[in-house]
């Protein structure tokens, strides 16, 4: 599945195991994105949510 | 066929090596952005036989877990020990109450106090670390009084409620590493060294995994901190010292995806075969 980086506007291709919500990094930029929405051959991303304090182990 | 309800926030690699060890087991995943659910016990159905949480955001993930055992629905990990693992405070008087070996600690509130905990723990240098919190974010090595002054300044002019709490660890010299040992269901199934010539030696923050092999002293210790958090999914960040090992911290949704390489065991598919033996035991 193809799409673009909200960022640089590169082209990202996804995995076939793509999950929604999924954290990926763009290859050109290196920004951390989020798969925000995935519908049929369409997926939406966005920048990830920043780290919060409440956040890992 | 037994369905896992995967409570999450985003999904990182972990995750998606969950996702995978379920597959190859005929195991149905459900996944569920607890950010777009609504916990409404008056109008929610939950259409799986146990649920695994595993949100990055510790808040969400606890109110998540409550409310699904609310339902009834077992959760790993249940929020008893969530609720332990969380605070490091909490996670240390529970560890030295079970006679557990773990560093030298104090909970104070004021300057005054902590330059008198200080003193009890042996003089500087101490860690000074937010009860809540994780990747290494916010410790400070406090190595003298003037230090020690500007942070808790620091904490106390800009921090969160959370931050005027002021959680004394002493500090243990590691050689270079720490080791992280996975428990799953009261059992040492692997572990890791993490590497990092930083005195925070957290993978988050750069420190690179290797295995550990998993001795009798190592396990022992591991088991032993698990019994005295309660049984599920747990991790063990450990200190050597010159005393043997201590357990520093407990993790209850400890992230592995840098520890399956090195160790060779598939830490997913110990998770899901857990799952399995939940729903099986309910």
């Amino acid at each position: 599945m193809k799409t673009t980086c909200p960022i640089c506007d590169a082209a990202v291709t996804l995995e076939k195991n793509t999950e929604e919500s999924e954290i990926i990094s763009c290859s050109e930029c290196h920004t951390r994105l989020v798969v925000a929405q995935m519908k049929g051959a369409f997926a939406t991303l966005e920048e990830a949510p920043k780290v919060e304090e409440d956040w890992g182990q | 066929m037994i369905k896992i309800g995967l409570l999450h926030t985003t999904i990182r690699g972990d995750e998606k090596l969950i996702i995978e060890a379920a597959k190859k087991r005929k195991v149905r995943v459900k996944l569920i952005d607890v950010r777009t659910e609504i916990f409404n016990r008056e109008t929610y159905k939950a259409d799986f036989d146990v649920a695994l949480e595993r949100c990055i955001s510790t808040i969400k993930g606890m109110h998540a877990t409550r409310f699904f055992e609310s339902l009834n629905v077992p959760v790993i990990n249940s929020s008893v020990v969530a609720t332990v693992c969380e605070d490091k405070f909490l996670t240390s008087l529970m560890l030295q109450k079970a006679k557990v070996p773990t560093p030298e600690f104090a909970m104070v509130f004021t300057e005054e106090q902590a330059v008198e905990a200080i003193k009890q723990l042996g003089g500087f240098p101490v860690v000074i670390k937010p009860p809540l919190g994780s990747w290494g974010r916010l410790l400070a090595k406090i190595n003298d009084t003037d230090s020690l002054e500007a942070v808790l300044e620091h904490k106390d002019v800009l921090g969160s409620p959370h931050q005027k709490a002021f959680y004394i660890q002493k500090y243990v010299k590691k050689p270079g590493r720490d080791i992280r040992s996975y428990v799953i269901d009261g059992k040492t199934i692997c572990a890791i060294y993490r590497n990092s010539p930083h005195w925070i030696t957290n993978t988050a923050r750069g420190g690179v995994a290797t295995n550990c092999p998993v001795t009798k002293e190592l396990a022992s210790i591991s088991e032993k901190a698990a019994k005295a958090i309660g049984k599920g999914i747990l991790s063990m960040d450990i200190f050597e010292t010159g005393d043997g090992l201590q357990i520093n911290e407990v993790n209850h949704t400890t992230e592995f995806k840098n520890s399956e390489k090195p160790t060779g065991v598939s830490i997913s598919g110990a998770m899901v075969k857990y799952c399995i033996r939940i729903v099986n035991r309910s």
